[in-house]
């Protein structure tokens, strides 16, 4: 079954004032089936993440469609899509990881990775024996877990990061660049647990410079280049 | 999710202007004053919708219509015109301007909560902790001691209010503490819509992240809805589901924070963006 159809997008930003308007990705199409992992790769700026980002609409599409088949709401373009439609879907089937950590102040490591669960409605054993168990499996210490993320290090960032959002399992998964800055052996633990979330159902999109770690993973690749796919 | 649900609060073309207007004022604004009759419109036609369990957020520099909007929906201010119907008065069919004063208290009491930039505004400064709360109980009809203390002792311990200080006046605390004896107050008779208007401006940044933090805790504990203004955009980024913008008085634009603070349309929000620092 197809969970994701992007058709024609393209995303214009409009500077004001510059007055100028730069274009970023143009004329994307992609399919993506249920269970399936599709691999983005470009150099910096190509338009690699853009297209993430409207799908998760923290960026507006300019034109084009992108269509989800939805558990709750059916077929959904999420480019017109309601904003409470796709809080719902963030908060349900959609997960978006990248780069960057952003947490409430005062929220310990712990409790950020249980919040992805307690928003969804999880109780609160539950939320804390599943997230505990995620933070485990991401290496991250347990001297870490009842601290503030504020000082953690980019790697360590990052595996909070990929434990808040794969704790709950999303249908849909979009991953920009969640290996930066991750020592071999923990790709290794990530790339494990992509495809263990890969055979349970969950569909996926990810932005990787590592070709490498694509390998086994991935079974489509798109190579974006100044916004257009090659 | 339910396809239909009912938001907490449905406003409607709110308009509160100062001056009697003049044919030409919709096309003779300058920022929010009409330049041939000197009217002043301070919200200008402004339309939002919060739904259950949701934070809100409002931002737009000094004078654009933020807190207008908050005390017209508080009935501190009279709109000249617009209506707004909330979910639990009258089942949300009557518009709240349109009810009486002993209406107007009791949704005041017991559905609405409002926290006030400025804690003078929202506490009495000689009463104490306790007495500010028991205030607001008594407000929506309950006598019962025990319980008022009892009720007292549970907020205060939720926003971190030593107990041992229930019974002191708000004047002998900083102004954090008043901020968060202020937010208790609030949630005194459980509202099912709490407005927060810039409850951390002025904090210093750990007394803020204490409030920032007691917020989203009341968020998940009782399930209420916010509508949170604030002319701070890390606020609105940590604590708002949707945003909106304001600028003179009217909306100019509205999405998710996320999408607001990342891809902004407007030239203003774009300015407005560009300056967080």
């Amino acid at each position: 079954m197809e969970i994701l159809r992007i058709e024609n997008l393209a995303k214009n930003f409009k500077i004001h004032n510059a007055d100028k308007e730069i274009r970023s990705c143009q004329n994307v199409n992609m399919s993506l089936e249920e269970g399936q992992f599709i691999g983005i790769v470009g150099l910096s700026g190509a338009g690699k993440s853009t297209i993430l980002k409207c799908i998760n609409r923290t960026y507006l599409a300019t034109t084009g469609r992108i269509l989800y088949n939805s558990q709750a709401f059916g077929e959904i373009d999420m480019t017109s899509a309601s904003e409470r439609e796709i809080l719902y879907l963030r908060k349900n089937e959609i997960g978006y990881v990248s780069q960057f950590l952003n947490v409430m102040p005062r929220t310990t490591a712990k409790e950020h990775v249980m919040s992805a669960l307690l928003d969804g409605g999880v109780s609160g054993d539950e939320a804390r024996e599943k997230a505990e168990e995620m933070l485990r499996y991401f290496r991250l210490s347990e001297n870490l877990w009842d601290i503030y993320p504020n000082t953690f290090s980019g790697g360590e960032r990052l595996r909070l990061n990929l434990a808040h959002t794969m704790v709950r399992q999303p249908r849909l998964m979009l991953l920009d660049e969640p290996t930066a800055s991750l020592d071999n052996k923990t790709k290794v633990l990530v790339k494990d647990m992509l495809i263990k979330l890969k055979r349970q159902g969950t569909s996926m999109i990810g932005i990787f410079h590592d070709l490498e770690f694509m390998d086994g993973l991935c079974d489509q690749v798109f190579n974006i280049s100044e916004g257009v796919i090659l | 999710m339910n396809q239909k649900e009912t938001p907490v609060l449905r406003m409607k073309n709110l308009t509160v202007r100062y001056g009697e207007g003049c044919p030409f004022c919709k096309t003779s604004l300058e920022k929010n004053r009409c330049r041939i009759c000197g009217t002043v419109w301070a919200a200008n036609d402004i339309s939002l919708e919060v739904y259950p369990g949701e934070v809100l957020g409002i931002v737009g520099e000094s004078g654009s219509g933020k807190s207008t909007l908050m005390q017209s929906l508080y009935f501190d201010l009279e709109p000249t015109g617009g209506e707004a119907y909330l979910k639990n008065y009258e089942n949300g069919e009557k518009n709240i301007w349109d009810a009486s004063a002993f209406e107007r208290r009791k949704i005041r009491n017991n559905i609405m909560g409002m926290v006030y930039q400025n804690p003078i505004r929202g506490l009495r400064m000689d009463y104490s902790a306790a007495g500010n709360i028991a205030e607001k109980i008594i407000a929506a009809g309950s006598r019962n001691a025990g319980q008022m203390t009892e009720r007292a002792r549970e907020l205060l311990e939720a926003v971190e209010i030593l107990t041992s200080r229930m019974s002191e006046a708000p004047k002998n605390f900083s102004g954090g503490m008043q901020q968060r004896v202020q937010i208790s107050k609030a949630l005194a008779n459980n509202p099912s819509l709490l407005l927060l208007d810039e409850v951390t401006t002025g904090l210093d940044l750990s007394v803020q992240a204490k409030v920032l933090d007691l917020i989203r805790k009341i968020k998940a504990k009782y399930g209420i809805s916010i509508l949170l203004v604030s002319h701070d955009l890390a606020v609105i980024r940590m604590l708002a589901d949707r945003t909106i913008v304001m600028l003179d008085g009217k909306v100019i634009e509205s999405g998710l924070t996320d999408q607001i603070l990342e891809d902004p349309q407007h030239a203003y929000t774009q300015q407005l963006v560009y300056s967080l620092l």
